[in-house]
């Protein structure tokens, strides 16, 4: 009798993947799993495995398509109608969209943005510090300096955040389905008023230049735009929020790791390399095989799902010696908590730009940053969403 | 003179590369990217030496870069 996988997991672990995914070697590099609606679809959990498929086009990320897994009813009551851009497209059209958008989001962009992420993260740690000695990491930190800077780079008035967060929030995790699917038309209303404003009156962010290329002429229609900024603002900033706070967490459960980090700031790259491989909380990316693809013998058919656990992927002992620990000198190079192909993260120069800085100076405004309570007693995510900390009480 | 290397040659395909990158985060001496965002290789490092260029190589998302024993041609 074979069991059932149930996909996705919680963690039992905020910083380990779920204990009930399959990780041994004869389970890699593909087992089978069951979604939420009975549906059986294959899980990857190889590394070379992952890196060769997600950069296989015949795997589709059309969320539309009656086949495509989608790994809850909330995900299903929003992505089966509507695909998001970006993530939702295949090519041609995603490489349209993300053309785009290429040269706000490069490695030297990210560096120019370095300043003011620097003093974003100094002015928000002033606050807390005075505030303090004791301090809810994720409202007073973690979210809000992703926040800002997104806001910043697109030109969404940051006064709005309260808004858009709570958007985020039931998106990303809203008790049903119906209250997704509202706070998906709330977003995509202020966004769209947001832009309509921008027609009339430019700034200077990226949805400004968006705008003034125009619709017609290669530039994005309305309704495109509107997508593209909800995804934009969703993406970067809960996703950059829950490295903060989970890597934060992570870095307290880990002392003699975070007193190398103290002794020596050099290894901070090194170290978000590492907990971006480590925690990897964007753990469930998902496609749909267009055609028969053999994967070292095994074949997914045509129309069949494919869900791919990044954590367990990141924690390939064939790709990372000792995978379970965390180690700066390792290198953490290659991993796929970005994504893999013609889909991995646009904002990932941005993001490691503002986890260098924000963990690093954290640590370093901060040298006797603890948990406030027993770590066991802080809620994390659940692990049908993007994977953090619910809370973080922090104590200096 | 001592004995050289096969000469190689890289070069990036810019109707794939995506922007990521990548490249020029892992060999920026040999990478950078352009102002419309695509990788580009630093000009007079065509020959693709530097012990990370087959790193970055690999850590291309859509293999846009090749790696290739350069040609009489490509050598000139």
């Amino acid at each position: 009798m074979t069991k059932t996988v149930a996909f996705p997991q919680n963690r039992t672990c905020p910083y380990h993947p779920p204990t009930g995914y399959p990780r041994t070697e004869e389970e890699r590099p593909l087992s089978r799993v069951t979604l939420w609606d009975g549906r059986s679809v294959w899980l990857v959990t190889g590394h070379a495995a992952a890196r060769a498929l997600l950069a296989d086009q015949r795997l589709s990320t059309d969320s539309t398509r009656d086949d495509f897994p989608l790994p809850t009813e909330r995900a299903s009551a929003v992505r089966r109608r509507r695909r998001a851009a970006l993530l939702g497209w295949d090519d041609p059209e995603h490489n349209a969209q993300r053309r785009m958008l290429i040269p706000s989001f490069t490695l030297k962009r990210a560096e120019t943005l370095r300043p003011r992420i620097q003093e974003t993260v100094d002015r928000l740690l002033d606050a807390m510090v005075a505030q303090g000695p004791t301090a809810e990491l994720v409202s007073a930190f973690a979210l809000p300096v992703p926040s800002i800077v997104i806001c910043d780079l697109l030109g969404v008035p940051y006064a709005d955040h309260d808004f858009f967060e709570e958007q985020s929030r039931r998106l990303l995790r809203g008790p049903t389905a119906a209250d997704t699917e509202d706070a998906l038309a709330r977003l995509e209303d202020y966004l769209g008023d947001l832009i309509d404003q921008k027609r009339l009156k430019p700034g200077e962010g990226v949805l400004d230049d968006l705008v003034a290329r125009g619709s017609g002429d290669g530039g994005p229609e309305r309704r495109e735009l509107v997508q593209l900024a909800t995804i934009l603002l969703v993406a970067g900033h809960e996703t950059t929020a829950n490295m903060i706070s989970l890597g934060t967490y992570t870095l307290l459960r880990h002392p003699e790791r975070l007193a190398e980090l103290r002794a020596d700031p050099t290894l901070v790259p090194a170290a978000v390399e590492e907990l971006l491989r480590f925690l990897s909380i964007a753990d469930g990316l998902l496609r749909v095989a267009r055609e028969d693809i053999d994967v070292e013998g095994t074949v997914i058919r045509a129309g069949e799902g494919v869900v791919f656990s990044t954590s367990v992927i990141n924690r390939d002992a064939a790709a990372y010696s000792d995978p379970d620990s965390l180690d700066w000198a390792r290198s953490a190079r290659h991993h796929v908590a970005f994504g893999f192909g013609i889909h991995q993260c646009l904002g990932q120069n941005l993001a490691r730009a503002e986890l260098e800085i924000a963990l690093g100076t954290l640590l370093r405004r901060l040298p006797g940053l603890r948990l406030a309570v027993p770590a066991e007693e802080i809620p994390f995510k659940p692990g049908d969403t993007i994977q953090g900390m619910l809370e973080l009480p922090v104590t200096w | 003179m001592a004995k050289e290397a096969v000469p190689m040659r890289v070069s990036i395909d810019s109707d794939v590369c995506i922007g990521a990158g990548q490249c020029a985060l892992t060999s920026p001496d040999v990478f950078t990217q352009d102002d419309d965002g695509f990788g580009t290789v630093v000009p007079g490092r065509e020959d693709g030496t530097g012990p990370l260029v087959r790193e970055a190589v690999r850590a291309c998302p859509v293999q846009a870069i090749t790696l290739h024993e350069a040609t009489e041609e490509s050598r000139a």
